[in-house]
């Protein structure tokens, strides 16, 4: 789980970056809470074939990527 | 996912709205210098702000000083969109004084050329090929940027705040704005580009709109070059790329379009400077996570670590004029402008080392 809360543009989908490629993960849930994250993240998620699932939990979201 | 399109249609789905927002930003660049503002700067938030400083003695330029609604429209466009969209978030607390001294950095490199990275796109679409050459500075400058961003700078995280907060900054900005149609209270030029405005209800609403689309949209000019460097992502930068088209043909049909490097209105042709200015702005700019403009809607949206910024910006602005390091037509200020721009390039990389955190 990578919590990107707080962390302004572009550090939230660099975080996601950084793990992807460390490890590859074939799942990988990101917390963030801002919706330019969330279309940050999701377009870099779409350029790594990973489908994007995103929950709003009280104005935060949880991004569930899956390959 | 909405991104698995491909082909046009998934292109179009994908960046229709920055698109548009950047066709509208430009095109609003241009109706507001047919209803008075200068000319290559329908919207520039630097010179704005710049003047906004002036209006408010920080700097006594008397070419420069008037309280321009554009920027009050930009955050209250951004404001009221983001409320609407359950968006709006107070939030703060993210090295708060490094930001200050980035958003002078950014506006003392922005006065040297002229322009914020918005105005250099408006430029570029007006024929002027000086804002050509900064924009390769302004490349030059986010490629730098983007190093320190790959091996783990960061400004570290901010927190919530309380509404007031975040509402402080644009009340402030509303107040102020009506204080300045009091006549006499605020410094007002009498001649020079800060004597050339729209009327103030135009150039007000027009801004609101252009914020609104701003915040919905994300468009940054700084954004859009870094994504490209970092993941190879071209969506902001279509934004970036529709402005420039837009005024080009608003310019065309205005008769306004002018190609050349000599007689650029509000421009110099020193080349050297124009690309180190723009250099700093870049550079600045990634390591703030957007552009002048972008801060703009940030702290729309609540975020007082970039109304801190904006502050930062208007302080740049007086140090420039005060110090004669802001440049005019004639050329460079007659200040020490290379040194303070070597100054703000050491202070950039030890910001850009002392808060890296290398990670594995």
């Amino acid at each position: 789980m990578i919590d990107a809360r707080g962390f302004s543009c572009p550090m939230p989908v660099l975080m996601v970056q950084r793990e992807v490629k460390k490890s590859n993960p074939a799942t990988l849930e990101v917390l963030v809470d801002n919706m330019t994250a969330v279309g940050n993240i999701t377009r870099f998620a779409a350029s790594q074939h990973y489908a994007v699932k995103v929950d709003e939990i009280d104005g935060e979201y949880k991004m569930t990527l899956t390959k | 996912m909405e991104n698995e399109k491909k082909g046009f249609a998934g292109f179009v789905k994908r960046n229709w709205l920055v698109i548009l927002t950047g066709l509208i930003v430009g095109a609003a660049a241009v109706i507001l210098t047919a209803l008075g503002n200068p000319k290559n700067m329908g919207f520039c938030i630097a010179c704005f702000e710049r003047d906004i400083a002036g209006s408010l003695k920080f700097h006594t330029a008397g070419v420069v000083q008037y309280f321009r609604p554009e920027i009050v429209g930009l955050v209250l466009g951004s404001m009221i969109i983001s409320m609407i969209k359950k968006e709006w978030k107070p939030q703060g607390g993210s090295s708060p004084f490094t930001r200050f001294m980035l958003g002078m950095l950014v506006m003392i490199g922005a006065l040297v050329f002229l322009g914020c990275p918005l105005r250099m796109v408006i430029r570029i679409g007006g024929g002027d090929v000086n804002a050509l050459v900064g924009l390769l500075g302004f490349i030059v400058g986010i490629v730098i940027g983007t190093f320190p961003l790959r091996f783990g700078f960061t400004l570290n995280r901010a927190y919530k705040q309380s509404p007031l907060e975040g509402l402080f900054f644009p009340i402030l900005l509303v107040i102020l704005f009506v204080l300045s149609l009091i006549p006499e209270l605020f410094a007002k030029s009498t001649e020079g580009p800060g004597s050339q405005h729209a009327p103030w209800c135009a150039a007000l609403l027009i801004a609101i709109v252009v914020g609104a689309l701003c915040q919905r949209s994300r468009l940054c000019m700084a954004g859009g070059v870094r994504d490209v460097v970092l993941f190879k992502d071209f969506h902001l930068i279509y934004g970036f790329l529709a402005i420039i088209v837009a005024v080009l043909i608003g310019n065309l049909i205005t008769h306004n379009f002018k190609f050349g490097l000599a007689d650029q209105p509000i421009a110099h042709t020193d080349g050297i400077f124009n690309f180190l200015g723009m250099v700093l702005v870049g550079w600045g700019s990634v390591l703030l996570g957007g552009c002048p403009l972008r801060q703009l809607i940030l702290a729309g949206e609540g975020n007082s670590d970039s109304a801190i910024t904006v502050f930062g910006f208007i302080a740049g602005a007086a140090v420039s004029h005060n110090f004669s390091l802001a440049s005019s037509v004639k050329g460079i200020g007659a200040g020490p402008v290379l040194w303070v721009l070597i100054s703000g390039f050491v202070i950039l990389a030890a910001l850009s080392v002392f808060n890296t955190k290398r990670r594995a």
